[in-house]
């Protein structure tokens, strides 16, 4: 019996986390427009629905009556399954990052985490891996030279920061003793956040972030100037659809993750909340509310630095990987270990 | 413009490369937040400044009388032909008038020759800039189309005296 209600409240969980998956992603592609207005000077999309609100879902409704083209040079049913990979990626890494702490319901202790694995971190960084895929084989499957310049680029690109990616948690996963997500947050506590720990580490893995998800200072594999529309130039319909989507929900797995490893998850800043005696379940709202907020945050953040800074060029690019960001992640693996050795000894 | 700094020019703080970016970021959160140049077009209208050549009209002076005294000046110099004029006799005192005026807004380039020309100060261009049609015929205007009363056009004469 025990076990169906744990079946239960795992789907519950599923279907309430891709309900709110796809809709923040709708909203986080029409923010991305308005912030690119609001930079420029312009209003953005302002027709649909009140102060263009409705506009994603205007996107959408015509990227479903477009026509689905496949060159003659694909090989179609790589071109097919490429797209299905990048969205399988982007919807299913979600499920090991925890977004509140414990709940009690009915008698039943519910964790708010689809999946409550000891190796998460290893899952998420195992299915990002996965998700260069995607990219390399849409590129290379469509036939067309920009498709394969761009999902070559996108291959050593994301090859070369997840060395430093990795390098950079490590560093937290030393401080945390742990793989699990809820066990870094856990030992992160309400003010002591790995982002103020270990600044460096919090730098390489944010630039690496960047990288992993293709956002603009890094966004070689769809260098529009230069690549047409890189890796989906051949795509149209919805597996064009698919891949806008998987990047936007990319975008929110990184802000998640990087909220989750350096700024203490859905922990409240400086607030011990345990100590203040609320209601159990006003805390837990509190806490979610906290972790919302902070990869609200990130997202912001993430649209804010594409309206700024310019596209690196493909060699500085390579430089900045492998000459500073990795030997800079190496300096915090051991900034680290001299912490540890220091304050747990 | 400052001069052009190099690479080997840039301090230590400069390489780092960070408080660069962090000046970037602080200048488009800056400009966020400022007031927007846009203006909604259909809802809020742009009113063009007097030296704006809009359509070309007829002026209808104090009196509800045309000006144009059908010289054919400005169907002579008009450069895509778009003028198109027969004349008339009149009783009054200028004898003449136009008894058809057609442009065609196909082929006006709103160049503006034919204001630069008339001598009788008949035909401005007005700040008219919404003229869609949806066929050929309707894109022909006619006397009653072009003829508009002096005081909606008193800004562009006005600009027209002080600097033509």
């Amino acid at each position: 019996m025990d076990i169906w209600i744990t079946i239960g409240f795992t789907l519950i969980k599923m279907l309430v986390i891709i309900v709110i998956m796809f809709l923040s992603v709708a909203y986080l592609v029409y923010f991305e427009r308005k912030i690119s207005a609001w930079v420029q000077d312009r209003l953005g999309p302002n027709r649909v629905g009140w102060k263009g609100a409705l506009q994603p879902f205007a996107d959408v409704f015509k990227l479903v009556l477009k026509e689905d083209i496949v060159p003659d040079a694909a090989n179609k049913p790589i071109h097919t399954i490429a797209p299905v990979i990048a969205l399988f990626i982007a919807f299913s890494t979600y499920a090991v990052i925890p977004f509140g702490p414990s709940l009690e319901i009915f008698g039943y202790t519910v964790s708010l985490v689809v999946a409550d694995v000891n190796i998460g971190i290893l899952y998420v960084l195992a299915l990002t891996s996965i998700g260069v895929y995607a990219i390399t084989l849409a590129g290379w499957s469509s036939g067309s030279k920009y498709s394969l310049l761009g999902g070559i680029r996108s291959s050593a690109q994301m090859i070369s920061y997840e060395v430093s990616m990795g390098f950079s948690v490590a560093g937290v996963l030393l401080l945390s003793e742990s793989l699990r997500p809820i066990a870094i947050v856990e030992t992160q506590g309400a003010w002591l956040w790995n982002a103020w720990i270990q600044p460096i580490g919090f730098i390489t893995f944010l630039v690496s972030a960047f990288a992993e998800t293709n956002r603009l200072p890094f966004d070689l594999p769809e260098a529009e100037p230069e690549l047409v529309g890189g890796f989906h130039t051949e795509y149209s319909s919805l597996k064009f659809a698919a891949f806008f989507l998987a990047e936007y929900a990319n975008m929110l797995i990184a802000s998640a993750l990087i909220v989750t490893l350096y700024f203490g998850g859905y922990n409240i800043p400086f607030i011990d909340i345990n100590s203040i005696g609320l209601a159990p379940w006003l805390a837990v709202a509190a806490q979610v509310a906290a972790f919302v907020g902070k990869v609200v945050f990130m997202l912001f953040f993430f649209l804010w630095v594409r309206w700024t800074i310019p596209r690196f060029r493909y060699d500085q690019l390579m430089n900045l990987g492998w000459k500073v960001m990795f030997p800079l992640s190496l300096l915090n693996l051991l900034w680290v270990a001299a912490l540890i050795m220091i304050f747990k000894m | 413009m400052s001069v052009k700094k190099r690479a080997k020019d840039l301090t230590l703080l400069e390489r780092i490369y960070i408080p660069e970016i962090i000046k970037g970021l602080a200048l488009t959160l800056k400009t966020m937040f400022r007031p927007k140049y846009t203006m909604e077009y259909p809802e809020e209208k742009f009113v063009p400044p007097p030296s704006y050549r809009g359509r070309p009209v007829l002026v209808l002076d104090e009196n509800n009388e045309e000006r144009c005294v059908a010289c054919g000046l400005c169907s002579r110099v008009c450069p895509s032909l778009a003028i198109d004029i027969q004349a008339s006799e009149t009783e009054r005192e200028k004898e003449r008038y136009p008894e058809r005026f057609e442009i065609n807004m196909l082929r006006c380039i709103f160049c503006g020759l034919c204001e630069e020309v008339c001598p009788e100060e008949a035909i401005v261009m007005s700040k008219d800039y919404e003229m869609a049609f949806s066929n050929r015929e309707n894109a022909i205007f006619g006397k009653d189309k072009l003829l508009v009363p002096v005081s909606q056009l008193k800004d562009r004469i006005e600009f027209l005296r002080s600097y033509k």
